[in-house]
Parts: structure tokens; C-alpha cells; sequence
């Protein structure tokens, strides 16, 4: 797991390189092209822009996509399922500490992932997932989003992401600046002659070319990502059944999530925004088909470990090379897959009205429990001292509440 | 000029065993980690048991047999102080005897309909699981280390400063294999 981590960490920082110099490159000669002997300062602008969002996403693009997401933290008696779930796969990833868990008011049923590194890590799950997945599937996508935590996929992500936009911004701001004052430059700067003109050149080609290059490295790894964050899955849980038959289940949904913006889709366990095309993917596609990651898992068979990933990778896409980083599989040996021991949590009926509970409580209703199996919610605003309950019509005193 | 080689070759020689020498010790702590976390969730069980025999003994007062089973079980889980080994052999035996107690409990329609009992059922389960995966997680760092002292050249590096090989919390064989027969 070790061996996963590190030879993450070092595939990480080479692309974050290579991107901060595509970066700084289009920097330099977007000011060098604009006003010639400026490229240092435009070499400056970049990396003051570049700094100011990775300082702002390090310290608060967790609490800024869970805010995004409309997500609500929850206390292990909202849902002392889910909670365990989590727990458990925490101790299988081997995490320093238990994320905290919240929930999203949200039929569609999907999961992410957040927080800079596993001390401030945050596993964030819709309701309409919980209702969903009986407790293996649960299992199995949260083992999916505690591998990206293990991995430190949301670290690097948010680097690269925040690289990307960074490009895409000053692309943009460089476009509009050739468009308002090129040709005033263009006739004062005629003693710069040839040289000028390729710093101009390279300037426009770099302008159009380097926030396509930026993007498409950011999905490559993004694709990548998930794959070894199903892999890591599978080797928690043991079972990588749970996870498949969970995407199946997702992909059959057809809600859509509404609070999923570009920015946020590819935080997510599969892909908010492609509903209605599931099957297809390309190269502009943060996820792999569901389909395909799926047809991965289910043809593990009786194996569950990296090696037996890997395999199976290569047999589904017919691909020569894995998903796993070549030092992290020489370490990774074959795990036979373990069936589940805890019975299912409930039924579909009892798993809705668990999750409604939760929700209840989270908007402050109180519960009274009456003696005929009824149990009586009612909202904070209801002032009454008493209540009936609809059933057997026993009256219930309403303690006054402390708040 | 030979010097400088031979003084190079000397710092190669250091870093290349310094780093070996840093992977071993990380893997041994690694081994302690993840036996403290299985360590804490025994303890929660041993916790927990009370409680659920307490919450079925009036449902289920003629299953004597069974409470009894379990409370005995628990007992010796907590007195066993030996080395690992010892210690699963116990715990095992305690997984077995609430395995058949939650068995026995399907047949009290009365008892599964009880929230504090379902609650309790959830958290043992829960924990019984926490168990299994800390395991999971010690058993591979077991393996990682041991392979390391075993294998060239780290076991020249392992055999010199002496580190041991770890020991495996073993699963019995007849008592884990089988998956919990629930009916319902």
C-alpha cells in the first residue's frame, strides 16, 4: 500500500513539473509577445496567480466543495450505519483517523471524496446512494473514495486542477489583451524585428494549444485515478463484486445530481454530469465508462489484489500496460477475494427510513417514540406542549428542548 | 583521486543502507500500528458483549447454554496474555460462540424487532468486521516485513541490526472459512 502511495507521489510531482513549466512558458511569452522585455514580469503575474489559488484550494477547497455540494456533516447516532461502514474501511485502507462523514439532500445516488491529505480527509455521500446500495455496495464505494484518499488523489488533483485553470485563465486573459492592444504593439515594436515575431507566434500557438494539452492531461490522470481507485477497493473490502453491483445499480439510475457543476464532477465516484450517456467515453471525459470499469471488477474473479486488477485491466481493454504503477505491483501480490461476513443492514423499506430519519434530524425534528411502534416527528417550529399520535391516539408530552 | 572514487563508492554504499535500514523500521512500525488497531477493536467487543447478553437474556432466558457459551468465551479472551497466536486462538473462539448466539437470536421474532438489540447486533457486526479488516491490514504488514528479512539483499541489512520475523494473526480454518448461516 506503501509502494502504491510513494510511486504515486513521484508520478504526481513529474506532471505537476511538467505543467507548472507549460505554465510559466506561456507566462513569459504571452508578455514577452505583448510588450517586449515584459516576460519576466508576466513570468511573475503567472506564478503570483498560480500561488494565490493553490494557497486558497490547500486550505479551503474542502470546506468550499462541501459547501458547493450543499453536503451536511453527520454525527455517528444520525446513522450509525453509514458511520460504521466508513470506519471499517478506514482501518482497511489503513488511514490515520476516520473522515468525517457527511450527506447530501440528493435522490441521485453518488459519493466523493475530500480534504488535502488523510488527517483532514472528508467522505461525503447522497442520500439516494444510502436508500440505494444495500450495506456490501455501501462497502464497496466507500472503499472506492477512502482509495483516493489513501492515494492522495485529492491533493493532486486539486494541484493539477488548479494548474489547469490557472492556464486556461491566463490563455484567456492573453487572448483578450492580443484582441484590445495588439495592433497598437504591433507597429511600436518594429525594431524587435524577427525575433519578436517568433515570441509572437509561439505566444498565439501556446495561447490556443496549452489549455487543451493542460485538460487533457488533467482527464488522463483524472481516468486513471479512478481505475486505481477501484483496485484499491477491491483489495479493502476484499470483494470486488460490491462495488461492481454498485455501479450497476448507480448506472440504472436515472436522477441526475443536481448540485454537480463541471468543477466538481470529477470529485465524484462515477460522473454527475453524463447521465444520459454512460456508456460512452472519450478523451473529454473526467471517468471511465461505467460499463467497462464494471466488466473490470466483475472479471477479477477469485482474486481481490492489486496484481489481480491489474490483470483484469489488461484483459477488459485489452490494453498492454496496467493502471498500476510498475513499483507498486512488483510489491503487490495476488489476494484471494473474501465473501462479506455481516449480514445486510435491512431491506430497501428499511434503509429509506433510516436515511429520511437521518435527514429529519439533521433539520432538527424532534422524535418521540410511541409505545404502539409508531415513532412521531415533528418540525422545530411546532409550539405545541403536546401531541397525539395518529395510530392509537395516546397523548405525548413534548419535553421543551434546552436550545 | 582514487580517494574521491573509493569516497563515493563509501557515501553509495551508506545512503543505499540507510535506506534499507529506514524501509525495515518503517515496516516494523507499521506491524505495531496495525496490531494496536486490532487491539482496540478486541477491546470494544469485549465491551460490547455485556450489554447484548443483558439485552437478550429475557427473550432467550431457556438458551442458557448459549449466554453462557459466550460469557465464558469472553472471559478467557480477556484473561489469555500470550503472544499473538495465543491470543487468536481465543478471540476465534469468542467470534464463534456470538456467531451462534446471533443464529439462535433469528429464531425470537420478539428480540429482532427490539431497537436496542438490532442496534447492539449492528454494532457487534460492525466490529466483527473491524476486526477482520484490521487483520487484513496486519496480516499484509506482517507479510511486507517478512518478505523483507527474508528476501536479498534487504535480509542482509535485517540479519545484521536484527530484526524478527513477525508473526501472522492466523484465521482457524473450519471456525472463519464458513460465511454466517442467516435465515430469514
Amino acid at each position: 500500500m506503501w509502494e502504491l502511495v510513494r510511486a504515486n507521489q513521484r508520478r504526481a510531482a513529474t506532471l505537476v513539473v511538467l505543467m507548472a513549466a507549460l505554465l510559466f512558458l506561456l507566462g513569459y511569452t504571452l508578455a514577452e509577445a505583448l510588450a517586449p522585455g515584459a516576460g519576466a514580469g508576466g513570468l511573475f503575474i503567472a506564478f503570483l496567480v498560480w500561488i494565490g489559488l493553490t494557497l486558497v484550494s490547500y486550505f479551503k477547497g474542502d470546506s468550499i466543495f462541501l459547501a458547493l455540494a450543499r453536503a451536511r456533516r453527520i454525527e455517528k447516532r444520525d446513522n450509525p450505519v453509514l458511520f460504521n461502514v466508513v470506519e471499517e474501511m478506514s482501518i482497511a485502507a489503513g488511514l490515520p483517523k476516520v473522515p468525517d462523514v457527511y450527506v447530501i439532500d440528493e435522490a441521485a445516488p453518488n459519493a466523493f471524496a475530500t480534504g488535502r491529505d488523510p488527517q483532514h480527509a472528508v467522505v461525503a455521500v447522497t442520500a439516494g446512494l444510502l436508500e440505494t446500495l444495500n450495506r456490501d455496495e455501501l462497502q464497496g464505494v466507500i472503499a472506492h473514495e477512502l482509495g483516493h484518499v489513501a492515494n492522495r488523489d485529492v491533493l493532486y488533483m486539486m494541484m493539477v486542477g488548479v494548474m489547469m485553470g490557472t492556464i486556461v485563465l491566463l490563455a484567456d486573459i492573453g487572448g483578450r489583451a492580443f484582441f484590445w492592444g495588439g495592433g497598437r504593439r504591433r507597429t511600436s515594436s518594429r525594431s524587435g524585428g524577427q525575433a519578436q515575431l517568433i515570441i509572437l507566434v509561439v505566444a498565439v500557438v501556446l495561447m490556443i494549444l496549452a489549455p487543451v494539452i493542460a485538460q487533457l492531461i488533467y482527464l488522463a490522470i483524472s481516468r486513471r485515478r479512478e481505475y486505481l481507485a477501484d483496485a484499491s477497493s477491491a483489495m479493502y473490502t476484499r470483494y470486488p463484486d460490491g462495488l461492481a453491483s454498485a455501479l450497476e445499480k448507480i448506472s440504472h439510475s436515472t436522477a441526475k445530481l443536481t448540485v454537480a457543476t463541471r468543477a466538481t464532477a470529477p470529485m465524484y465516484t462515477v460522473n454527475p454530469l453524463e447521465v444520459s450517456q454512460r456508456g460512452l467515453a472519450d478523451l473529454s471525459s473526467t471517468h471511465p465508462p461505467i460499463s467497462e470499469r464494471i466488466r473490470i471488477l466483475r472479471s477479477m474473479g477469485a482474486g481481490a489484489g492489486l496484481k489481480n486488477y491489474d490483470e483484469a485491466f489488461r484483459r477488459v481493454t485489452g490494453r498492454p500496460v496496467g493502471v498500476v504503477p510498475f513499483r507498486a505491483l512488483a510489491s503487490a501480490e495476488q489476494r484471494p477475494a473474501v465473501p462479506p461476513g455481516a449480514p445486510d443492514a435491512g431491506n430497501r423499506l428499511e434503509r429509506v427510513r433510516r436515511t429520511t430519519d437521518m435527514l429529519w434530524r439533521l433539520n432538527e425534528y424532534t422524535f418521540v417514540a410511541c409505545a404502539c411502534g409508531t415513532g412521531l416527528k415533528f418540525p422545530p417550529a411546532y409550539v405545541g406542549r403536546e401531541i397525539a399520535c395518529p395510530h392509537c391516539g395516546t397523548v405525548h408530552r413534548i419535553q421543551p428542548t434546552a436550545a | 583521486m582514487i580517494f574521491l572514487v573509493f569516497l563515493v563508492v563509501v557515501v553509495l554504499v551508506a545512503l543505499w543502507v540507510m535506506g534499507m535500514y529506514n524501509g525495515l523500521v518503517r515496516s516494523r512500525n507499521e506491524v505495531r500500528n496495525s496490531w494496536g488497531q486490532i487491539d482496540v477493536q478486541l477491546k470494544r467487543r469485549h465491551d460490547l458483549i455485556p450489554n447484548l447478553v443483558e439485552a437478550v437474556r429475557g427473550y432467550m432466558g431457556h438458551e442458557r447454554g448459549t449466554l453462557e457459551a459466550v460469557t465464558k468465551a469472553r472471559q478467557q479472551a480477556i484473561q489469555v496474555t500470550g503472544d499473538v497466536a495465543e491470543r487468536a486462538k481465543a478471540e476465534n473462539a469468542l467470534s464463534q460462540t456470538l456467531r451462534s448466539l446471533f443464529a439462535v437470536a433469528e429464531a425470537y421474532p420478539d428480540l429482532k424487532a427490539n431497537q436496542n438489540f438490532l442496534a447492539l447486533q449492528e454494532e457487534l457486526s460492525s466490529t466483527e468486521n473491524k476486526i477482520s479488516f484490521a487483520r487484513q491490514y496486519y496480516n499484509d504488514a506482517v507479510m511486507r516485513i517478512n518478505n523483507k528479512i527474508q528476501m536479498f539483499p534487504s535480509n542482509i541489512i535485517a540479519s545484521s541490526f536484527n530484526f524478527q520475523m513477525e508473526k501472522f494473526f492466523e484465521v482457524e480454518a473450519d471456525a472463519e472459512r464458513q460465511a454466517p448461516q442467516v435465515k430469514f
